[in-house]
């Protein structure tokens, strides 16, 4: 501790966010804790015999308190605080104080916390009651395969002397188990082992993992199959065997936490496997350009979606993946005419490694409206069976997906919830490299900590979970398909909201 | 668009047909009908008769349904502007009949302007019926005719004078709403161009399969998810010409467990129509009774959630909720014959089975 500033330096006036208590009568010194916190909050002094400290270094992610033996820490949000201010709030005076001291865009990690109108928590579900039987799963098939990927608007069959005959060629479909798709998360932003893990975990259960843009190791392409790979604006890793190893190859153009704003994976982070992995030097910062410099306009990006069919034969759906702003349906509108096979679209509250907050907190809409608008675009447009639609950012329970599909979605990306079944606490501090959970960290020392094997049965049994509880949700409305639920708002009502919400989400208040 | 409300109900269903091709009278369907009482509430019944305007055969024949008189002038000019009408009456109906609120019924006899076909026709009857108020065009083939409104079906026949009728076939419909809206379009069958729709169910897919077919052209205008049901088999089978067999395995479709365990072919073809065609699967608990000229067809939900049965007797074929309704019209048959969840049960013209519409069913939907 420094109680001696230089001249030139600057004492800090800012206040510790999390109170770090340790119970006397439960410590029993075992400086468990000390190892654990990758910030380096507490310490033995020897001289004294007792644990210290160091409050303004914790960021709350209660790896420490987990992993205390004797349960002797309680990590909470610091209660010193400024007077009361309903404009001013505490983050708020904080954050410009650490800009006043650094001169700098503050950077987050995670998806935006702000409580902007969760429309999950305002939409109920509808249940059989008499006029149609509830179906009960666990003693009837209930059926959640899903297929991504563009469908025909009929199909032609061929009747010679008895025998038929299907005529059409499907386009390329992905067939899933489940409607829960793993979002895109780099290995790089996140440790190997997560990335293993999410891999693992995908092709147990039949369903897919997205790359993000940091490539694909090469020993982990034997995951292709269950793999969504991403081209984005850095080309980080791509190759013409990437692509063909994958199951879907997805352009990324936005992302939700981040509309507008490229990747950026700091220098510390590009370790040796890293850099062989993405294809660029150890060390540097791996920065991609916020738009793809060879995606101009909507015929840009046409090309570039032909190029991934081309390059991988017509074989796989090309799917776009893009945040939700403000014309988030014109866009997808666009996306299906320029030829792609999926759209993803990224919510405000989707997640990130590394943003600027101010981004994170105030740019792009809710994925609830977003979906609702954008399906009702497609539909009225007559193309939404071109397209698939994944849906991301903002999904905390399967109720929210189920929300989802009744509103539009064929499937959902899910991230963060991804990331909370490993461990993560939503410390949102990703982007500094240090994981206490060593998810999201390229330090060898916390990466270990995740051990695959436990964290992919964690995301297996996360996607079973869900799984079974939208199949009891399916069997409550009398419907053993998923495929009645898609875009059937019909099982939706709102409660608390206004007359232009209900209009956008498509669906009738409570009671009507 | 935030949705119509939608009526919930169940019902009793009956068809039959002579597959000769003689024609007879309302008196089988209505007997039948009464019958199935229980399964009424005197909210709803109806009929539609085929073959009963041998005169005017080549007519499409629409029978409107008018809430107020002074509707009849903006319908007629409507049809003066786009068909060429050759004849127009009132329906002639008993208004001693014990129905609720009847409106009044005319039919017209009318061919489209230009040469157009059945696609001008389905236009111009969603145009009357979304933009005509208080106008509704309830059925509108040819050769062919829907009588319905709310009241008992055997009460719906006397007001329309059904038994002056004689057609080759008939199908029936008493209806038991949950809810009691009072009004006559709400009643089966449900129709367009010949196609006509008795259904039994409440749809849980509802807002799924109407929200496809919006985005195929079809609004579903008259309070009901039977229409549905109507719409989605004029798609597959008129526009886009899949035969009976193969429509019914988009209604209804095997599970994935089946298909996994069909030879490779079958799985190819089962999957390909469950990948394209999952919006209008159609799901909960239903029965349905299809028919067009020549034709009509029984099916139920996947997992046979409500009653069908179908029975034979010479010529006569019958399809109903109730085996005790067919063997009130024909104590003795010759086969009686209970499908499974989602196999159709049809009967045909002889003169229809012929060469074409039998290539059209394969092994695989045998
Ligand atoms: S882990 Fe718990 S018991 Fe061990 S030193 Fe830290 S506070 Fe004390
Ligand atoms: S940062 Fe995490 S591990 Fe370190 S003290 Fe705070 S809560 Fe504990």
């Amino acid at each position: 501790m420094k109680f001696l500033l230089k001249k030139e330096e600057m004492f800090s006036f800012m206040l510790p966010e999390f109170l770090v208590e340790r119970r006397g009568d439960r410590c029993i010194k075992c400086r468990v804790c000390e190892r654990q916190c990758g910030f380096g909050v507490h310490s033995y002094d020897e001289m004294s015999n007792t644990m210290r400290a160091d409050e303004m270094k914790c960021v709350g992610c209660q790896r420490c308190a987990v992993m205390c033996p004797t349960k002797a820490l309680i990590i909470r949000p610091h209660p010193s605080d400024y007077r009361p201010n309903a404009n001013w709030t505490r983050e708020k005076i904080q954050d410009l104080k650490k800009q006043a001291e650094s001169g700098g865009v503050i950077l987050t990690g995670s998806g935006c916390d702000k409580p902007y109108r969760i429309y999950w928590d305002h939409i109920v579900l509808n249940a059989a009651q008499v006029t149609n039987p509830a179906i009960d799963p666990l003693r009837e098939p209930m059926e959640l395969r899903t297929f991504l990927g563009r469908k025909h608007d009929k199909l032609e069959f061929s009747f010679d002397g008895g025998e038929v005959e299907l005529v059409t060629e499907l386009y390329p479909n992905v067939q899933i188990e489940t409607p829960i798709l793993f979002s895109a998360m780099s290995y790089g932003a996140i440790s190997y082992n997560a990335f293993k893990s999410l891999a693992m975990a995908a092709s147990e259960y039949g369903t897919l993992f997205n790359t993000g843009e940091g490539g694909l190791p090469k020993e982990l392409r034997k995951f292709g199959k269950n793999a969504v790979v991403q081209c984005a604006s850095g080309r980080f890793g791509v190759d013409p065997e990437y692509f063909n190893v994958a199951a879907i190859v997805e352009i990324k153009i936005g992302q939700g936490a981040k509309p507008g704003i490229g990747g950026h994976l700091p220098g510390e982070k590009v370790t040796k496997p890293i850099s062989e992995t993405r294809m660029i030097p150890e060390g540097t910062d791996a920065l991609s350009p916020a738009p793809q410099h060879d995606i101009y306009s909507i015929e840009d990006l046409s090309t570039l979606i032909y190029a991934l069919k081309e390059a991988t034969n017509y074989e796989k759906p090309v799917s776009v993946k893009i945040a939700t702003v403000h014309n988030v349906a014109a866009i997808a509108s666009g996306i299906a005419r320029a030829g792609a096979d999926i759209i993803a679209i990224d919510g405000i509250r989707g997640g990130t490694g590394a943003a600027p907050k101010i981004i994170r907190d105030n740019v792009g809409i809710p994925i609830e409206l977003a979906i609702a608008s954008v399906d009702e675009r497609l539909r009225r447009e007559g193309i939404r069976n071109k397209v698939s639609l994944i849906a991301a950012g903002g999904f905390r329970n399967s109720a929210d997906i189920v929300k989802a599909i009744a509103l539009g979605a064929d499937a959902v990306y899910i991230g963060t919830p991804a990331l909370i079944a490993m461990g993560c606490t939503l410390c949102q501090k990703c982007h500094t490299g240090i994981c206490n959970w060593g998810i999201c960290t390229q330090d060898p020392q916390l990466s270990k900590r995740l051990n695959p094997e436990i964290a992919s049965k964690r995301l297996v049994n996360l996607l079973k979970a869900w799984s079974n509880e939208i199949k009891e949700m399916l069997g409550a409305m009398g419907i053993n398909a998923i495929e009645s639920l898609r875009g059937n708002r019909e099982m939706l009502r709102g409660v608390g909201l206004q007359e232009w919400e209900l209009e956008v989400l498509g669906i009738k208040g409570a009671g009507e | 668009m935030r949705g119509f409300e939608k009526v919930h109900d169940a019902c009793g269903l009956f068809g039959v047909i002579d597959r000769s091709g003689s024609r007879f009278d309302s008196d089988m369907v209505v007997t039948a009908m009464k019958n199935m009482k229980v399964r009424g509430n005197g909210l709803g019944g109806g009929f539609a008769a085929y073959g009963i305007y041998p005169d005017f055969k080549d007519y499409y024949a629409l029978h409107v349904m008018l809430e107020t008189p002074e509707v009849r002038k903006d319908v007629e000019s409507f049809l003066e502007k786009n068909f060429d009408v050759v004849n127009a009456e009132e329906i002639p109906t008993n208004s001693e009949a014990n129905v609720f609120r009847p409106p009044v019924f005319w039919r017209y006899f009318v061919m489209p302007k230009n040469d157009e076909g059945d696609d001008y026709v389905v236009s111009k009857v969603m145009e009357i019926n979304t933009k005509i108020d208080g106008a509704y065009v309830i059925s509108s083939g040819k050769n062919m005719g829907v009588f319905k409104g709310v009241g008992f079906p055997e009460d719906i026949a006397e007001f329309f004078l059904l038994h002056e009728y004689r057609g080759y076939m008939w199908i029936g419909h008493s209806r038991f709403p949950t809810n009691t809206p009072g009004w006559w379009g709400g009643a089966h069958p449900f129709n367009i161009l010949d196609w006509s729709v008795v259904h039994n169910g409440e749809i849980s897919s509802y807002g799924t399969n109407k929200r496809y077919l919006e985005m195929r052209g079809y609004f579903c205008t008259l309070l009901t998810d039977t229409e549905v049901m109507a719409y989605a088999v004029d798609l597959l089978m008129r526009k886009q010409g899949l035969p009976i067999e193969i429509v019914a395995k988009i209604l209804a479709p095997p599970m994935w467990d089946q298909i996994g365990r069909m030879d490779e072919k079958s799985k190819k073809i089962y999957t390909a129509l469950r990948i394209t065609y999952a919006p209008l699967l159609i799901n909960g608990p239903w029965t349905i009774i299809v028919a067009r000229h020549g034709e009509m067809f029984g099916i139920t939900d996947r997992i046979r959630l409500r009653p069908i049965t179908s029975g034979e007797k010479g010529d006569l074929f019958f399809v109903s909720s109730e085996e005790a309704a067919i063997r009130a019209v024909c104590g003795e048959l010759d086969r009686v014959y209970t499908p499974m969840g989602g196999e159709p049960v049809v009967g045909r013209l002889y003169k229809f089975e012929k060469a074409e519409r039998r290539s059209q069913r394969g092994e695989v939907f045998a």
